[in-house]
């Protein structure tokens, strides 16, 4: 038996009500910061999106909803190789997943800053699944 | 067919092609414009094909958060309903323990958000927010009241069609899915660049609940029946029963 998947819908613009009742950016208690920008085709913030990160070594979860400058913040493991990364946001119909390498992201005030882009030439690289 | 102002069509013809897919660039859904991405995908990293959960929240989990009519001292108004269904893999296997969360507006088609403006009231006694875990049977449930329908400014004289946001983490990293569930029948269907953008006819029948008398609690609320498919999983071999 297969059945029919069910289609991908956009997270819409009010998804904090329902998925960031709750602060959930803080994987671990001691860490490093991982932050960036959520940036549109135009370079623009993307004010309403959601970041869900999951690190496989510890197998945790953290989850940040943008901010009106598009940022997201969380506090992973020191010694995390890479995090996956999912992205919805009104405007974007299906989640994007990406995978943030730790050592490519550049030092920002003590943190690692990693931008994600939606379009254009600059585009995050996302991964079909 | 519904029109914008710049002539562009709001929703546009059926295509059974994109069979499950959503169109990205989805021209009547105008805020796609600069937010679809549109360079060609990387492969999977083969080591997230089939890696497991943990599911993301499932210890966060309060009373009457899938009863949404509880979460106050009184009973928001609208006309009250159950939503049950089964979370299942396209093996027609159960997922079980899958986080379910829900979000939607309130009878009147106004949300619990600073960002909506829409001119309907509040409802002091809705939140509109709801979750749980599905049992060994996939099966989940919320009682909620019926969202009503909402202007968006999309176009001229837009209006979403009643829905509930699901979000949905299955046992595999990769079922992860986040749509929305629509009621049978709405008038607003056609109209609506959002439930279109998937082009496939059948596809977006999957996103449709069905009205369930059997579902039905007598002298207190209808019951609606709305069964979410996840993939199995990149490249996994289907297990043989």
């Amino acid at each position: 038996m297969t059945l029919r998947r069910t289609p991908s819908q956009t997270v819409g613009p009010f998804f904090a009500i329902g998925l960031c009742r709750r602060p959930e950016n803080e994987l671990v208690a001691d860490g490093v910061r991982l932050v960036g920008r959520l940036l549109d085709g135009q370079d623009e913030p993307v004010n309403d999106g959601v970041i869900e990160i999951f690190d496989s070594a510890s197998r945790r979860w953290g989850r940040c909803g943008t901010d009106a400058e598009g940022r997201f913040s969380f506090l992973i493991a020191r010694d995390a190789p890479h995090v996956e990364a999912y992205v919805f946001a009104r405007g974007l119909l299906k989640h994007q997943l990406t995978r943030i390498q730790l050592s490519d992201a550049e030092q920002e005030d003590g943190a690692l800053r990693f931008d994600i882009r939606l379009q254009g030439d600059r585009q995050t690289v996302f991964f079909a699944v | 067919m519904a029109v914008s102002d710049e002539q562009t069509p709001i929703v546009l013809p059926d295509d059974p092609e994109f069979g499950p897919d959503v169109q990205l660039d989805y021209p009547g859904y105008r805020s796609t414009r600069w937010r679809a991405p549109n360079r060609p995908l990387a492969t999977l990293p083969e080591e997230l094909h089939q890696l497991e959960g943990p599911v993301f929240g499932e210890d966060t989990l309060g009373a009457h958060d899938d009863d949404l009519t509880r979460q106050h001292a009184g009973d928001p108004l609208g006309e009250r309903i159950v939503v049950t269904g089964r979370v299942l893999d396209e093996d027609g296997r159960p997922i079980r323990k899958a986080l379910v969360e829900v979000w939607q507006a309130n009878a009147a088609g106004r949300y619990h958000h600073e960002v909506d403006q829409h001119p309907a009231p509040l409802d002091p006694n809705f939140s509109g927010a709801g979750r749980c875990l599905t049992d060994d049977d996939g099966g989940y449930g919320f009682v909620t009241v019926k969202p009503g329908a909402y202007p968006w400014g999309n176009h001229e004289n837009a209006w979403r069609p009643a829905h509930i946001h699901f979000s949905i983490f299955g046992r595999l990293f990769t079922q992860r899915l986040v749509t929305q569930m629509y009621f049978p029948g709405d008038p607003l269907f056609a109209y609506d660049p959002i439930f279109n953008s998937v082009r496939d006819p059948k596809a977006r029948s999957l996103l449709v609940a069905r009205f369930d008398l059997e579902q039905t609690q007598p002298e207190w609320a209808l019951g609606y029946t709305w069964d979410i498919v996840l993939g199995r999983g990149a490249s996994a071999t289907p297990i043989e029963s």
